[in-house]
């Protein structure tokens, strides 16, 4: 598939041929970037980058294919982070399983979350969902597990199926990396699937979609559950790599960071929130050593990109190819 | 006389204090073009969107096939072959022709919830897929995006998509509305190609453009049926013909 794969009715049906070669020595141009990255660049920043990567392109899935607005993926994200600490730290569990607590949290949350807000649309449904997330954030304050104000810290990064040591960050960010790279496939892969096709045609028009027999708040059940899920994924990765679950991780400001991510590199693009992430989470690492007020460089700077690509920057350089092609 | 395919029973609907349709008796014979007109606000898009469970009824019942639907929801509805368009031309603008016509067809394959099986699962259907754009001479614009076609291509491929459902009733809001003399003309054709064998009840706010496309005509005003039957029985109604003075009708 070419890396130019937007939203826009581009799923390999026009004039496949002459992008594929290109796209296939694209894809695999930026694995090896990938691989080769953590010895150019700090490791922890490299995960943090994927950790976000992943949220907003779980996000993405939401808001860029289903075109439902969630205000409260820090929930499922921060969530995720708390149990996988907590089964980490507490109950001694090995990575796997303690990333797997995670995501079934996040994936309860999902369907939860989802059955009570897809019964409204816009702005109503991104009102529930921001309600429902407080919730989770007063529950994380609260609730005697999670350290209240502390976090969850010194969670152990153990031993990944007993045989890869993630103390070593090579092996940390490596096992990141697959975990980013599975994330990214099944997102790909639904996006193209008999559902996706369904998701896109609710998101175009779903009193059409109804009239051809569609129970459309199904399928949108659907995506939100596999959205909270990916999102969870990252949260939990997201606590073993910064070995911590804050408050952080589950407040409104969380949920609208990866809007921010997701609207920046372009919604409805598979690349675009992947791009969003590495730019945000640069941009902060950068700007927290200089002494500008980084909320405001960032808010300039998405306001600018906003104005400037309407689209994001990858849905704007996708336009652009399309159009000289 | 034909059997009652499609029948409103006592069909009221009210907005908070305003009664959008009164009492409205329908009966849509299998077979036949009905066509539902009247000028603007007499109801006829609220009776529609009442038929096909897009919107509840305060009063009345509707019966499908003897079946009454009156509590069905809109997808089930279209599920037992009662399938609308719309009066904006309803198609999916960045799916391409070709996918708008495979989102219908997919449906009864069972896969629709199926997230980790690839798009190459759907190529069995663009044979079909293709036989329905070309009947709706879309052949040549297959891979373009919805978007980019000219008005009265989207109402083609509209009415390509609806096929694909190959339902029983086929019910058409305002088909031929915002378009040329042209377009009407192709449009009227092909309402009138793709009924054989099917049942078409359509809305429409010109007397004279239905003239010759249907069988049976309904005239709504104020929300109440003011007349009904064949057009040179309904054209020749004196209170018809007040009801469109200066409607143009012809």
């Amino acid at each position: 598939m070419s890396t130019q794969s937007t939203v826009h009715g581009r799923s390999g049906l026009g004039t496949p041929t002459p992008a594929v070669i290109p796209g296939a020595v694209l894809w695999a141009a930026a694995l090896l970037l990938a691989v080769l990255a953590p010895f150019a660049l700090y490791p922890v920043f490299l995960m943090k980058v994927l950790c976000f990567a992943l949220f907003a392109c779980a996000f993405n899935l939401l808001i860029g294919f289903a075109g439902l607005m969630s205000f409260g993926h820090a929930a499922f994200f921060g969530g995720a982070a708390y149990v996988t600490a907590h089964a980490a730290k507490v109950w001694a569990l090995p990575p796997e399983f303690a990333i797997l607590a995670g995501v079934g949290t996040a994936t309860l949350l999902g369907l939860v979350f989802g059955a009570l807000a897809i019964r409204r649309q816009g702005i109503y449904f991104a009102m529930i969902t921001l309600a429902l997330s407080q919730m989770v954030f007063f529950l994380a304050l609260q609730l005697p597990f999670t350290g209240g104000e502390d976090g969850i810290q010194g969670v152990p990064r153990g031993r990944l199926f007993g045989l890869v040591d993630l103390t070593d960050p090579l092996a940390m960010y490596y096992a990141v990396l697959a975990l980013f790279l599975s994330g990214f496939l099944v997102i790909r892969r639904a996006v193209h699937s008999p559902f996706g096709q369904v998701l896109k045609a609710i998101r175009e028009n779903e009193p059409r979609a109804v009239s051809l027999g569609y129970r459309t708040e199904r399928y949108k059940l659907l995506a939100f559950v596999l959205s909270a899920s990916l999102a969870g994924l990252a949260g939990s990765v997201k606590a073993l790599v910064f070995q911590l679950a804050t408050l952080t991780d589950v407040t409104w400001q969380m949920s609208g960071e990866v809007v921010l991510m997701t609207l920046l590199g372009g919604m409805g693009t598979l690349l675009g929130p992947v791009v969003g992430a590495a730019l945000v989470v640069a941009l902060e690492s950068y700007l927290a050593e200089t002494s500008l007020p980084v909320p405001v460089v960032i808010g300039a700077i998405f306001v600018f990109c906003v104005l400037l690509f309407r689209k994001g920057i990858v849905g704007e350089i996708a336009g652009i190819l399309k159009r000289r092609a | 006389m034909a059997e009652i395919v499609l029948e409103a029973r006592d069909l009221s609907k009210e907005f908070k204090g305003f009664t959008a349709v009164k009492g409205v008796n329908l009966q849509v014979r299998r077979g036949t073009i009905h066509a539902l007109i009247g000028p603007n606000g007499a109801g006829k898009s609220t009776v529609f969107n009442l038929i096909t469970r897009f919107l509840p009824p305060t009063r009345g019942r509707i019966l499908y096939k003897g079946r009454d639907i009156t509590r069905a929801r809109p997808a089930d509805v279209a599920r037992m072959g009662l399938v609308r368009s719309f009066q904006i031309s309803a198609v999916f603008p960045h799916l391409s022709v070709l996918e708008n016509v495979r989102v219908a067809l997919q449906r009864p394959l069972g896969t629709s919830f199926h997230f980790w099986k690839p798009e190459a699962s759907l190529h069995g259907l663009h044979e079909r897929a293709r036989d329905l754009i070309d009947a709706v001479n879309l052949a040549a614009w297959a891979d373009r995006a919805a978007v980019e076609l000219p008005y009265g291509r989207k109402r083609a491929l509209e009415i390509a998509t609806t096929l694909a459902l190959d339902p029983e009733v086929m019910l058409l809001d305002e088909p031929l509305a915002g378009m040329g003399h042209e377009d009407i003309g192709h449009t009227a054709a092909l309402i009138r190609r793709v009924a054989a064998g099917r049942t078409v009840l359509m809305v429409e706010h010109n007397l004279s453009v239905v003239a010759d496309l249907s069988d049976t005509i309904t005239v709504l005003r104020r929300g109440e049926v003011l007349a009904e039957g064949p057009y040179d029985t309904v054209s020749r109604d004196p209170e018809v013909r007040e009801a469109y003075m200066g409607a143009g009708h012809g």
